[in-house]
């Protein structure tokens, strides 16, 4: 038994006590794992949370609705986008609000792509963490091209707050066709470029296959979603399952692998990334001219540009920002549990509204959150160099685990 | 004056201080360009540009790289064994530079003073590749050492990896070179690096003893400690393994030692199957033509160009593959390579004995 910063650990025969993280090479964000190991296997591992503590939900309380949105961007920081159209699917939800035709099918390509960037990042760091660093890269520079386009759309790269309740910031930038059409072509070529390297490489097969096997009754009972739950044959997709914005009307599959290991985790990415160049595909040939914000003054902010030249509209803009009972959004008193399908997977916001312009609370469900629970269990009897293998192909954002 | 420094020469010992020195100074100038090489290279292969600020290409970057290290903090961690933890970086650079001393690295025909037949090398020994594989495996005490040493987890397994897989691959290596041996009949690098020579089609050893070359290659990657086998650094799990508690000047010798290995084991593999400094002869015929110590510029040209294409295929091979792990990297040496190493050098006493092969 020692002391090791504050706490006491019990140290059994012949192991060693192993600190991995917060600050480590494979620890992406900040987490945490305390292990016992004995030579290189793994005896015990508990994974540890919290290093990145933000409040979010209880900051939640304090912001309107349309505030609330810039903290969206903070949960998992890999894709800001697939959550700001998370949270504003569900408020819209809350209020019964359908916003237009266009609105709906810009969130759908952007969540889309937001989706190609979060996975792109993900396969490419699986590689890297074995020990293949170059395809990181390569995968890097089409995340690049796609943070180019997320800048030209909603004006910054990562913090993107681009909905808003009933509609979004700003329309579609000249040209957002075109260069999408030129990333896509760009990315399945990298995508074939990734299959054809590490399919068949025995070194990543021999990593990756049989590593951090997760059964379907785990998926079951740790509520795993996304990606990780699909690897292990639960073809649970919220796309699908419970159609939002426009999905129901795009043709797409649900890539299912029934091995349930690290390698499965990596080919449901891959292949996911094909489907969402698919969506993206069918949905620009939906794009119509015409409105992006609903016509709901009560419920929704005007376009920015009737905000400056007409007096209807700058009052209803002035209304719905001012803060104050008697202002903001008009909810009713009800509670509800709203999800998407973020890349990582489930992601829900359970909004509490008691009548006023702010959430009484919103609880969110973060995908990592529950994600990240059967790690350790994984990890025991496991080697210690699986913990890159099994780690980076659950692809778990420290954002979304401590709100 | 001229031929008062050629006397000069003539004589052994000046001689050898003076082989000693361009020795040293070939491995110390080549870290730095291979340095820059690696980064360039992984720089093309990700499709990035690479350092391009130091001097002309980045070409500077490395001599920067050092000056800035050697102004680093002297960090010792607390509770080490100060002793070791100091020998341990030299004793990983030291060997590069000794077993590189063994490497024929060119022939000045008729300057028999600089050795036998002319051939360049500090020391021209019978047995040199046995001396190059004892010397060359002494780097691993330096890589365990500086694990133990550090007194913390990480360092100490990438130790403990580091001196698992030399003794494991140290022997298939050492296997690969009976096979070798026997077919060459010698260990005298500068005659095995002549017997590859041919008249019109290089006789290389490549070409006569694939499996054999097949075995060195991947137990000199093991040797070097490069990816695929690079898993007492294991970046990504270890932090930096071995280096891990290493800072400034002395985390800079871990990497010339590294860079140091790679230079020599690219020589002794271009030596023993690339045919060393050699050309097939009927493309040579026309260096005797020259003086001595163009023949001599020409064949270290030709051995320099081998090497550096090796290099080559050796950052290529790391920035593809990704890492073995542990008890992969034991079953591949134990159940699949040393078995092979065994049939192989069985095939090639067969060869020898009935395929009338390799008659000398």
């Amino acid at each position: 038994m020692y002391s090791y910063e504050n706490e006491v650990v019990e140290q059994t025969e012949n192991t060693v006590h192993l600190n991995v993280g917060p600050s480590h090479p494979a620890m992406h964000g900040t987490l945490r794992v305390k292990m016992e190991v004995r030579g290189e296997r793994v005896i015990k591992a508990e994974q540890e949370i919290g290093y990145l503590h933000t409040g979010f939900e209880k900051l939640g309380e304090y912001r309107s609705y349309n505030q609330f949105i810039t903290l969206t961007d903070r949960l998992n920081y890999f894709s800001p986008l697939n959550n700001n159209i998370g949270f504003a699917v569900a408020v819209e939800e809350l209020l019964g609000l359908v916003p237009p035709r266009r609105c709906q099918v810009i969130r759908t390509l952007l969540a889309e792509l937001s989706r190609l960037a979060d996975h792109s990042l993900c396969v490419g760091a699986l590689a890297m963490d074995l020990g293949a660093f170059t395809s990181i890269l390569w995968t890097f520079v089409e995340r690049e091209k796609l943070y180019d386009v997320f800048e030209a759309v909603t004006g910054t790269r990562l913090t993107t707050s681009y909905t808003r309740v009933g509609g979004i910031a700003f329309d579609l930038p000249e040209g957002f066709e075109s260069r999408v059409i030129a990333i896509l072509d760009s990315m399945e070529s990298t995508v074939e470029k990734l299959r054809g390297s590490f399919y068949k490489n025995r070194i990543f097969l021999d990593r990756t296959e049989g590593t951090g096997i997760i059964t379907k009754e785990d998926i079951e009972s740790f509520g795993i979603t996304g990606p990780m739950a699909r690897a292990s044959g639960v073809a649970y997709d919220l796309r699908k399952y419970r159609p939002y914005l426009i999905y129901d009307e795009l043709e797409f599959k649900v890539p299912t692998y029934t091995e349930g290991d690290s390698l499965a985790r990596y080919k449901v990415r891959l292949d996911e990334m094909d489907e969402s160049i698919k969506i993206i595909r069918q949905a620009l040939k939906l794009l119509e001219p015409g409105p992006i914000n609903a016509l709901d003054q009560k419920h929704a902010l005007p376009d920015k540009l009737s905000t400056y030249r007409d007096m209807e509209s700058m009052i209803h803009h002035f209304k719905m920002i001012m803060p104050g009972s008697e202002h903001g959004l008009h909810t009713p008193v009800t509670d509800l549990y709203s999800s998407t399908e973020a890349p990582n997977g489930e992601l829900g916001f359970h909004i509490v509204s008691d009548g006023t312009s702010n959430p009484w609370r919103i609880r969110i469900r973060g995908c990592s959150m529950l994600n990240y629970p059967i790690f350790g269990r994984l990890m025991e009897g496991s080697m210690l160099s699986d913990l890159v293998a099994i780690l980076a192909s659950f692809n778990i954002i420290a954002g979304e685990l401590d709100r | 004056m001229i031929s008062m420094v050629l006397t000069l020469l003539r004589n052994p010992l000046v001689l050898a201080v003076i082989k000693m020195f361009v020795a040293i100074g070939v491995v110390m100038s080549a870290v730095p360009m291979l340095v820059w090489l690696e980064r360039k290279l992984s720089a093309r292969f990700q499709r990035r540009i690479g350092p391009n600020r130091v001097g002309p290409m980045g070409l500077l970057q490395s001599i920067a790289d050092a000056i800035k290290l050697m102004w680093k903090e002297d960090f010792f961690p607390r509770n080490t064994d100060r002793l070791i933890f100091l020998a341990a970086p030299i004793m990983a650079f030291l060997p590069g530079i000794i077993s590189f001393s063994l490497i024929p690295v060119g022939q000045a025909e008729g300057a028999e003073w600089l050795g036998p037949n002319g051939v360049m090398a500090v020391s021209y020994l019978e047995m040199g590749l046995l001396v190059m594989m004892a010397v060359s495996s002494l780097a691993s005490y330096g890589l365990a050492f500086g694990g133990w040493a550090s007194n913390s987890q990480y360092p100490l397994l990438g130790g403990i990896r580091s001196s698992a897989q030399l003794i494991s691959y140290e022997i298939v290596m050492g296997m690969a070179v009976i096979a070798l041996a026997m077919k060459s009949g010698t260990l005298n690098l500068s005659e095995i690096a002549t017997q590859q020579q041919g008249w019109y089609l290089p006789h290389w050893n490549l070409f006569l003893q694939p499996l054999t070359f097949l075995l060195f290659l991947i137990a000199a990657f093991a040797e070097t400690n490069r990816a695929p086998f690079d898993l007492p650094e294991a970046e990504q799990e270890l932090v930096g393994g071995y280096h891990t508690e290493y800072t400034g000047m002395r985390y800079a010798w871990f990497m010339l030692g590294e860079y140091a290995g790679l230079w020599t084991m690219c020589s002794v593999i271009a030596t023993l199957f690339l045919g060393g400094w050699t050309l097939p002869a009927a493309w040579m015929g026309w260096v005797g033509h020259f003086p001595w110590f163009v023949a001599a510029l020409i064949s270290f040209g030709i051995f320099i160009a081998k090497v550096v294409a090796l290099v080559f295929f050796f950052m290529w091979v790391r920035w593809t593959l990704p890492r073995f792990r542990w008890d992969q990297l034991m079953k591949l040496g134990w159940t699949i390579l040393i078995p092979l190493a065994l049939a192989n050098i069985l095939i090639t006493a067969l060869l020898m004995e009935y395929g009338g092969l390799y008659v000398r």
